[in-house]
């Protein structure tokens, strides 16, 4: 494994190293993933090309271990320094293990950014997230809302009453309720995760509060379980499942009318966000620093905060009109 | 013995009854025999389930891998679903309970033939049959549009006005009063638990019926496997996470001593039930999750203390005549 992991960053090496004089001019990106394979990155190096085509000047390599390993990162990190790539935009495997590597490839005048999964503040130049908290949180009851115009009960199935995301996500979604009157959330409940728990949560819940609008899972789980749940009592049409879900867990339940529509963020808005950023960082256009506002094309403006953070946009929405192009991606 | 464990199913049906009542002076829709027909169809795979774990501990052992064995069990046949989306749903029901068999013979014959404590077994299969999901799906998901709408249909196909995820489990049900009640391997359960020594002497091979346990609690996990993959609608690596605490929690309260010998078929559905309604109901009158834990953990408790204080017989008969010939 190791040794064929040695034998594919040489040939990269190799490969590049003969690519690389033909065109000095070229501004050389890596997007390093957390793991070749996965369709999410592989949706991610899709955008990551689109902005290369937008941008012209521009070659990425899309790169990564061959499973999800710090160490891995690591020695793909140390073959690009060595390769001399103007930037690196890397999905963390470990926030804190690859900063080392990271440093060093930054005294080597490369730019790092991080995107989706973040590296430690001292390891990268800035860090894109895919979406913010408070975005989130509006996002999840806007979905339910968007199909209540009279506005009606709507509940909340949730992951385990520890999970620091669902709660954080929860919280931000009860600040801003206020803002869609009509719209009534009567429970919280938890699914830990289990298909079989959410599932019959989600069945007390229609029990419960039998004029039941919409259940928001913001777990991709529960979402799954409660759509689930939702068809088997016949009630798809009268209660909509929406939340946070992958679509390919839920293009089924698009299908049936048990979900109108879920969100999550999009992985080639993601990819192509992370490379122009680079690009504009390693280019001089645009420089790192709190309260920088960055340019990310056709995606707006990356406005960082005190720790060189900063929110894409929105989670996407995806719904009957747009699933079957995605379900296959991730 | 017969009327001890007589009285013990009656105090656990006046409990069950008792909570039923509770519940619907709350929340009067509960007690609606549609609704009670739901709770006994969601707590079917646990009746299953606890019944194959039932047999394991008369013989002094412990099956925990049931969950993983579902689990993967589940994970194969919604993978071969997906690859061969017109195989018919009897061949898929016959291949999980092969499957889940032949993982429930690997614990027994690491129990009989390497006498490794059957607790070190399962817990180690346990781990090891979850890794395999991981390593046949990659981690991925099987959703509920790759399976064909017949692998979906079977648990829900509605005969005589119940699932048939309900009517496997009264088959089961069944099954097992016929094989406690009326087969030699049903007694042969109880002398292993209850005296293995004497068991010995009256012709029983120990090593053999605490396997032959082990592949009984297997097929019934491998079919579990299937009509939860297919309820669910979702394989994952994780499914049923924790599920093989239920079940032998749920064989607990239903009195069935984890020390061997002494269980009911009917001591062990009740217990399932218990459990099941304790599981539907609390969701549904609105107490907090965290109650929710303390309460199912309390009941286990609390049947377990009862146990203890029945007076356990200090000898007890089980071939009446052989004795009496003596």
């Amino acid at each position: 494994m190791k040794l064929f992991k040695s034998l594919l960053a040489a040939t990269a090496v190799t490969a590049i190293c003969m690519a690389g004089p033909a065109q000095a001019e070229t501004k050389r990106i890596a997007l390093v993933v957390k793991a070749l394979g996965i369709g999410f990155f592989e949706a991610a190096a899709k955008g990551a090309e689109e902005a290369a085509k937008e941008l012209g000047d521009v070659e990425i390599i899309y790169t990564g271990p061959t499973d999800t390993t710090a160490e891995g990162q690591i020695e793909v990190i140390n073959a690009l320094i060595a390769q001399k790539v103007d930037a690196i935009a890397i999905s963390a495997n470990d926030q804190d293990a690859l900063v080392p590597a990271l440093k060093k490839a930054m005294q080597r005048g490369i730019t790092v950014v991080s995107w989706d999964s973040g590296v430690a503040p001292e390891g990268r130049q800035l860090h894109l997230n895919p979406s913010s908290n408070p975005l989130i949180g509006n996002m999840i009851i806007k979905l339910a809302a968007d199909h209540l115009p009279d506005g009606g009960d709507v509940a909340v199935l949730s992951a385990s009453a520890t999970a620091t995301n669902q709660n954080i996500w929860i919280e931000e979604m009860n600040k801003v309720k206020g803002d869609y009157p009509g719209i009534n959330v009567v429970a919280t409940v938890y699914g830990d995760d289990l298909a079989d728990k959410s599932y019959r949560e989600a069945q007390g819940l229609m029990q419960t509060y039998p004029d039941l609008k919409a259940i928001i899972a913001p777990t991709s789980v529960g979402i799954v379980a409660a759509a689930q749940a939702v068809s088997d009592a016949e009630k798809a049409g009268q209660v909509n499942v929406t939340g946070l879900g992958l679509p390919s867990e839920m293009a089924g339940h698009i299908e049936t009318g048990a979900s109108k529509s879920f969100a999550i963020w999009n992985p080639i808005d993601l990819g192509y966000s992370a490379t122009v950023l680079a690009y504009n960082l390693a280019t001089g256009k645009a420089e790192a620093k709190p309260g920088a506002e960055i340019p990310m094309g056709r995606m707006g403006v990356l406005t960082l905060n005190e720790t060189n953070e900063g929110a894409m946009a929105d989670p996407f929405v995806y719904d009957s009109s747009n699933i079957d192009d995605f379900k296959d991606i991730f | 013995m017969v009327s001890s464990f007589k009285s013990r199913e009656a105090i656990l049906g006046a409990a069950i009854l008792a909570l039923v009542l509770a519940i619907a002076v709350r929340f009067p829709a509960f007690v609606a025999p549609s609704n009670l027909a739901n709770v006994f169809n969601d707590t079917a795979p646990l009746i299953i389930l606890a019944l194959g774990q039932m047999v394991v501990i008369l013989t002094r052992c412990i099956d925990l891998s049931v969950a993983a064995n579902l689990a993967l069990t589940g994970m194969v046949v919604a993978m071969l679903n997906t690859l061969m989306p017109n195989l018919p749903v009897t061949t898929i029901l016959l291949i999980a309970v092969a499957l889940g068999a032949l993982m429930g013979l690997i614990n027994g014959l690491l129990v009989w033939k390497l006498k490794i404590p059957p607790i070190v077994v399962t817990l180690g299969t346990m781990t090891i049959y979850r890794g395999m999901i991981f390593l046949i799906s990659d981690g991925q998901w099987i959703n509920a549009h790759e399976m064909s709408d017949a692998f979906k249909g079977f648990p829900r196909a509605s005969v005589l006005g119940l699932p048939m995820l309900s009517w496997i489990a009264i088959f089961v049900v069944v099954f097992f009063v016929i094989l406690i009640g009326r087969t030699s391997l049903g007694r042969a359960f109880f002398a292993v638990g209850g005296n293995p020594h004497a068991a010995v002497y009256t012709g029983i091979n120990v090593g053999q019926t605490q396997c032959a346990a082990f592949v009984l609690s297997g097929a019934l996990a491998g079919l579990t496997g299937y009509l939860w993959v297919a309820r669910y609608a979702v394989a994952y690596v994780d499914i049923a996470g924790g599920f093989e605490l239920e079940v032998v929690a749920a064989c607990v309260i239903g009195g069935i001593s984890i020390a061997g010998g002494i269980g009911s078929v009917g001591g062990a559905v009740l217990g399932a039930l218990f459990l099941g309604i304790v599981k539907n109901a609390l969701p549904v009158i609105n107490i907090s999750p965290f109650w929710q834990l303390a309460i199912s953990g309390s009941a286990i408790i609390i049947a377990v203390a009862f146990n203890a204080t029945s007076n356990r017989p200090k000898g007890r008969v089980i071939l009446k005549k052989a004795e009496h010939a003596l």
